[in-house]
């Protein structure tokens, strides 16, 4: 199909796209933000979208991935490829690598085998919650909607399956947020859980956009996983599952454990920590049965509980494992 | 709906074009150049047959605004052959392979084949596989496309 028409305009910075959706708001005219427009272009060639008014903020930010007070800083454009490829984050966050030399990663120098490659995230990466991120990114689309496709885009978009708001979640990301206040504008940070709101919807005002997406950087003894049933490679999936799994930094005991889940719900959700215990399997069945996920016509409600108890005891598994390296 | 004039930089040479803002990149190309190598599929990135490179990155062409390739240089497969429309060696693999039967996917496999190769010098099997993940093929069931791909990669790597 066709899109429906719509007006065009780029914005050359945030305060400016801001502006232009305070503006169109006023008018009561549909705006949407234009991102990588991997989920907007579809739906505008599907005509699941009739905005009036596309406001294309690719051209607002050239700024790269850095590192800040052991947050790592993707502005909201960030490329899903350049999550994926951890050469390119390292190359963009020298600070990081030295972040790790000071924890004492012993697989610091395994650094540089990967470069270049499509790669796999080291089980003991120095970008570790980053490592969540590039390993459910390889789960993201297909090549061509990995390079255009962004972050905060995804976040956005508040898909309930989305890969990319599940490992949110999971590593406590947050998003920094900037609208109208008064006659001028602000910003504001508002943690994941707290964005999402239900069906591709999100917790923002219409005039609000994300231009940063922050994620705690990896600790020591930490481990991660991040595991999707999927029925086609690159699909929607039908359940994933991230987890962050901290070992206490003395005693390596198991001290806390974050677990996401996508795809059972509305919007990717958190289980409750509560619900957590040292044995796996009983976790997971906890989690599970608190669940509801809905029917469609891809999987069954009481399927996609059962994913969810086999996948969070898998994922809790393999980030334990992961951590006691 | 306001149409406007942009700068399409397209295999090397430069088109004025006029578009309205709804205009994919897609679009442009196959129906105001006449470029018959990009092709429409799916019209939701999935299928791949769109496939051009954008600054030399694969990107769907039925997902990118025209308006949005503006200052970029676009390349299609056309533009990856050589004077008197000599084959790419890329192409000459699949030819030589059988991997290209009613070759509407082609063009995509490709380009998308082609940047893989450049990024990661000789990609494994499984990777190639990765890569193309988001293209379809309706006739060679795959099996002679991951093999051309190989042997361009095989080539490559010994040039």
């Amino acid at each position: 199909m066709v899109a429906p028409a719509f007006e065009y305009v780029a914005a050359g910075s945030y305060e400016e796209a801001v502006r232009l959706l305070a503006a169109s708001a006023e008018r009561d005219q549909e705006a949407k933000v234009l991102a990588g427009g991997q989920s907007l272009m579809p739906m505008l060639n599907l005509r699941l979208a009739h905005p009036e008014l596309l406001i294309d903020i690719n051209p607002a930010d050239q700024r790269q991935p850095s590192i800040t007070r052991e947050m790592l800083r993707l502005p909201a454009l960030t490329r899903h490829r350049v999550l994926l490829e951890h050469d390119l984050v390292r190359q963009h966050c020298p600070l990081l690598a030295e972040a790790v030399r000071h924890v004492g990663n012993v697989r610091v120098r395994n650094r540089g085998t990967i470069a270049g490659s499509l790669a796999h995230a080291d089980p003991t990466s120095e970008i570790g919650c980053c490592a969540l991120f590039a390993e459910a990114i390889r789960y993201v689309g297909n090549v061509r909607v990995r390079n255009r496709g962004t972050i905060a885009g995804s976040l956005a978009h508040a898909d309930p399956t989305s890969e990319i708001g599940c490992c949110a979640l999971a590593t406590g990301a947050r998003v920094v947020v900037r609208g109208p206040a008064g006659n001028g504008q602000s910003e504001r940070t508002v943690p994941a859980s707290e964005l999402f709101a239900g069906y591709w919807s999100t917790t923002l005002d219409p005039a609000e956009i994300i231009t940063d997406v922050l994620i705690p950087a990896a600790r020591p003894r930490q481990g991660w996983s991040f595991q999707e049933m999927v029925r086609r490679t690159s699909d929607f999936a039908i359940v994933a599952v991230g987890v962050i799994f901290n070992l206490a930094e003395r005693s390596g005991a198991p001290a806390s454990a974050t677990v996401a889940l996508a795809g059972v719900a509305d919007r990717v959700v958190l289980a409750d920590p509560e619900l957590l215990n040292d044995d796996p399997d009983e976790s997971a069945a906890r989690i599970a049965e608190t669940l509801d996920p809905p029917d469609d016509v891809h999987a069954s409600g009481a399927y996609r509980r059962r994913l969810a108890r086999v996948l969070t005891a898998r994922a809790l598994r393999e980030a334990s494992a992961r951590a006691a390296v | 709906m306001s149409k406007r004039q942009v700068v399409l930089g397209v295999n090397g040479r430069d088109h004025e074009v006029w578009i309205t803002p709804s205009d994919t990149l897609l679009d442009v190309l196959h129906d105001e150049l006449g470029l018959a190598d990009v092709r429409y599929g799916c019209g939701e990135g999935v299928c791949g047959t769109c496939t051009v490179l954008l600054d030399g990155e694969p990107v769907n062409g039925c997902l990118t605004l025209a308006v949005q390739a503006a200052g970029h240089q676009v390349t299609t497969l056309r533009g990856l052959m050589g004077l008197g429309e000599a084959m790419h060696p890329l192409q000459e693999c699949f030819l030589r392979r059988g991997a290209s039967q009613c070759g509407f996917c082609t063009p995509g496999m490709i380009l998308t084949a082609l940047d893989l190769v450049h990024r990661t010098g000789r990609p494994t099997r499984e990777e190639i596989r990765y890569a193309l993940v988001g293209n379809l093929c309706r006739c060679t069931g795959y099996t002679k496309i991951l093999d051309a791909v190989e042997e361009y990669a095989d080539q490559a790597a010994g040039s």
